[in-house]
């Protein structure tokens, strides 16, 4: 299947998908597809379903209806080599989600050595390099508790580019920072984004967004209500929902 | 070492304080090999009831409705009876349904002896509360933790390993000392089966020499000083463990 797949495909597929918890219908027929090497944005009203959609995207949670393919890999099929699809999705949480027990280094190395079987001395070395590009060099050593929030979040980076991914998914990464140090965060980004990482982002840094991405998608209730070009997205909103959302935030 | 024994000997004919354990080289032995024993019994019964905690709570966790139902079974049976009456169960009701084997001699003896049904009993008692504990400890990881982990690609056997585990034990530590004194403490029921342990030991001495009061006041300075090693290693273990800004 994925050897059907060729570098001019969407490297992120998502046809028609449908999720519910329960009674509640969190995605309700989501498409979206990804050229190789663009930066996508989502944005929209708090519990529309865009954490859901990233989290269905690594297999985090189950869809029901419609397909997700990830470089020809389909997601949704029960065989489906797990290993193989998370390798190369790495994922950002808001929360950082380090593992506290570990030093930066130790965050960063963990994943390719445990899961991969990658050799330690090797491993060492890339991670170092991770951790000098998201400008922490130094703080090799420093255990999380002993990290700000905007650095905690750049070891979460380099942890999940350490997997060597094709696409990164990050969720509100920068939400429960501080302004100050959202703008670290964002640069580290910009530049994975400028080097041609396929970034999927949802975001509430509407200018960030703006500058980054080549496509804007806006959920409401569980659809995408509008998607398109940034500059024609934000001069020239069509669907009420969307300016009514951009009113209130900009 | 003579002048010590001297001084021991003078002690009971002056003062009428009969320590045969120091001075009669033949009683020494004997506790040495009831402390001994003691000792091999708690750290074998403390390494397999931290492994049974570890593997039920693992179970736990685990997607069978069956196998969960296994463990909890597991832990209302033990936690909710007598260990005495468990280790009578083990070797009276267990021991003697398993075949008889021949030993070197050409005796004939039960397949599994007494101080290996203590272990059983006993590790069995303490692990199903080290399974609870554990639990308890797993509970408190984020969700969100677990959450990374698996999108980085780890199973769940390496999560648990690698992630899960080392948190939990953190927390659950000082709950999980109390059980492994509780532990030491409970290894003298393998008297009621004779495992030639010290209690049992000091039994068979106070017989001979008739010196109850001075046993029974050493043993209890023997266990202070047994659950006093094991509670200094614990806390070192744990201080090794302690993040640094992380947790209190
Ligand atoms: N595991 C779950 N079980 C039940 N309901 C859930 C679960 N995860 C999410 N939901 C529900 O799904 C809806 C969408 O949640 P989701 O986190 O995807 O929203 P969101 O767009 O990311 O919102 P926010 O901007 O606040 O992060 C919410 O109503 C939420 O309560
Ligand atoms: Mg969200």
């Amino acid at each position: 299947m994925s050897a059907a797949w060729s570098e001019s495909d969407p490297i992120v597929d998502i046809r028609d998908v449908h999720k519910s918890f329960g009674p509640v219908q969190v995605l309700a027929g989501v498409s979206l597809s990804m050229p190789m090497r663009s930066t996508a944005c989502i944005i929209g009203p708090s519990g529309s379903g865009k954490s859901t959609l990233l989290r269905c995207i690594n297999a985090l949670v189950p869809i029901e209806k419609g397909s997700i393919k990830v470089r020809g890999i389909e997601v949704n099929d029960p065989k489906v080599d797990i290993l193989n699809l998370r390798r190369r999705v790495g994922m950002v949480f808001q929360q950082y989600n380090l593992f506290p027990h570990k030093t930066a280094l130790q965050n960063v190395m963990m994943a390719p050595i445990t899961v991969l079987k990658q050799d330690r001395a090797e491993v060492e070395e890339r991670a170092r390099r991770l951790l000098r590009k998201v400008r922490l060099e130094g703080k090799e050593d420093a255990y999380p508790g002993e990290l700000s929030g905007g650095q905690q979040q750049r070891v979460a980076i380099a942890r999940s580019l350490a997997m060597s991914p094709e696409v990164m998914l990050f969720d509100e990464v920068t939400a429960a920072l501080d302004p100050e140090t959202v703008k670290e965060v964002l640069i580290t980004i910009r530049e994975l984004a400028e080097e041609g990482m396929t970034c999927l982002l949802v975001t509430h840094e509407m200018g960030f967004a703006r500058e980054v991405a080549d496509h804007i998608y806006f959920t409401d209730r569980g659809l995408i209500v509008e998607h398109g070009p940034p500059k024609e997205f934000f001069s020239n909103p069509r669907d009420p929902r969307t300016r009514e959302f951009l009113g209130q935030i900009l | 070492m003579d002048v010590i024994y001297d001084w021991f000997r003078q002690l009971y004919i002056d003062h009428g304080i009969n320590l045969t354990i120091v001075y009669d080289r033949f009683d020494r032995n004997r506790m040495l090999g009831g402390l001994w024993t003691t000792i091999k019994l708690s750290l074998t019964c403390l390494a397999l009831s931290v492994l049974i905690g570890l593997v039920g709570a693992w179970l736990q966790g685990a997607r069978s409705v069956l196998l969960r139902a296994v463990v909890q079974g597991y832990i209302q049976f033990f936690r909710n009876t007598p260990p005495l009456v468990q280790m009578y169960f083990f070797f009276f009701a267990l021991g003697s349904l398993m075949p008889q084997v021949r030993n070197e001699f050409g005796f004939t003896q039960p397949m599994i002896d007494n101080y290996t049904w203590a272990i059983i009993s006993l590790s069995f008692f303490a692990g199903a509360f080290n399974v609870e504990i554990f639990r308890s400890g797993i509970e408190a990881v984020p969700k969100s933790t677990v959450e990374a982990a698996e999108s980085l690609g780890y199973t769940r056997l390496q999560s648990y390993i690698h992630v899960v585990l080392p948190l939990a034990f953190r927390v659950c530590l000082p709950a999980l000392n109390n059980n492994l004194v509780n532990l030491v403490k409970t290894t003298t029921l393998a008297y009621a089966i004779a495992v030639p342990e010290m209690l049992y030991v000091a039994n068979q001495i106070w017989s001979d020499a008739v010196n109850v009061p001075e046993m029974m006041t050493f043993l209890l300075f023997a266990y202070v000083a047994l659950v006093g090693i094991l509670v200094w290693v614990m806390r070192k273990w744990e201080q090794s463990m302690a993040l640094p800004g992380y947790g209190r």
